[in-house]
């Protein structure tokens, strides 16, 4: 025996379950966040005990350490597992605290857009601090090289 | 009202922070948003800006790092080391619950409040050894 609600105007019972229930895309969502977080863990305690182990925090101690592989890979891993990490948590709270599908879908946008900007900096002044530190080894071997008498041997 | 309206008013929701009485394992969760959602806000700016100067040569360095020590700039760094330690110590307290384990109420309620002390603990151990050190 079937009771009349409001609903009832549209589709089956179990269709209309379906329609307002899981749209089975959490669980991707949930293991990212684990996956990602595993990686925040070892590569923040990494920046954390390099940071330690610095002699010194100036520019030099810092440009150096970021400018060889063991600074620049963990750095660059980083960024990405961070930022990834980031934009997950931060729409867990924009689908919690910002209502309506319009305004919602909105500043789920701008997220994306901010992430994507963010990581993509954060990469390219990696990379830029790695090419400096490279012209600077270049510059320093040529000069070595022409005080030696042989103007380009380094080369 | 709209027909979607009145089917998810009848569905069951959530209970809100309101209802509930407060608990260890309801402050390490919301200490774990809090510090999460911060430092996705606070913290990865702070780590661009300093990405950036280092990047941009030594004048700008200066620059970053003058305001990161003036009396403002530490009270964001220890709050940001705050956030992170707490969050990692909370996080890896997701990880245990999530292999099934530590729900017990009073087992669950000892680690919230480990955790919880634990962020606090780290983020002095860190700050005596970079200064001290």
């Amino acid at each position: 025996m079937e009771t009349q609600t409001p609903f009832d105007r549209k589709g089956t019972p179990i269709g209309r379950v379906r329609g307002l229930g899981s749209a089975h895309r959490g669980p991707h969502h949930w293991l990212l966040q684990r996956f990602t977080g595993a990686g925040n863990l070892l590569l923040a305690l990494y920046l954390v005990f390099s940071v330690l182990l610095l002699p010194d925090l100036s520019y030099d101690s810092a440009f150096r350490w970021l400018s060889q592989p063991a600074g620049a890979l963990p750095m660059a891993l980083l960024i990405v597992s961070v930022f990834w990490h980031a934009r997950l948590g931060l729409q867990v709270m924009i689908e919690d605290y910002v209502h309506g599908p319009g305004r919602r879908f909105a500043v789920i946008l701008v997220l994306n857009l901010a992430t994507f900007a963010g990581a993509a900096f954060a990469l390219l002044c990696v990379a830029r601090i790695v090419a400096t530190a490279v012209g600077l080894d270049m510059t320093q071997g040529i000069m070595q090289a022409m005080q030696a008498g042989r103007p380009g041997g380094a080369l | 009202m709209s027909l979607s309206g009145i089917a998810m008013a009848e569905r069951p929701l959530s209970p809100h922070l309101s209802i509930w009485k407060w608990g260890p394992a309801m402050l390490v969760s919301i200490l774990h948003r809090v510090t999460g959602d911060g430092m996705a806000l606070v913290a990865l700016p702070v780590l661009l800006w300093w990405l950036g100067a280092l990047a941009s040569g030594s004048a700008a360095y200066e620059t970053f790092t003058g305001i990161a020590t003036s009396w403002y700039g530490y009270v964001v760094l220890v709050g940001i080391s705050w956030a992170f330690f707490n969050h990692l110590c909370s996080g890896i307290r997701h990880f245990v619950l999530d292999i099934g384990a530590g729900y017990a109420v009073t087992v669950n309620n000892r680690w919230s409040v480990v955790t919880t002390v634990g962020g606090v603990v780290l983020t002095a151990a860190f700050w005596a050894v970079l200064v001290l050190a």
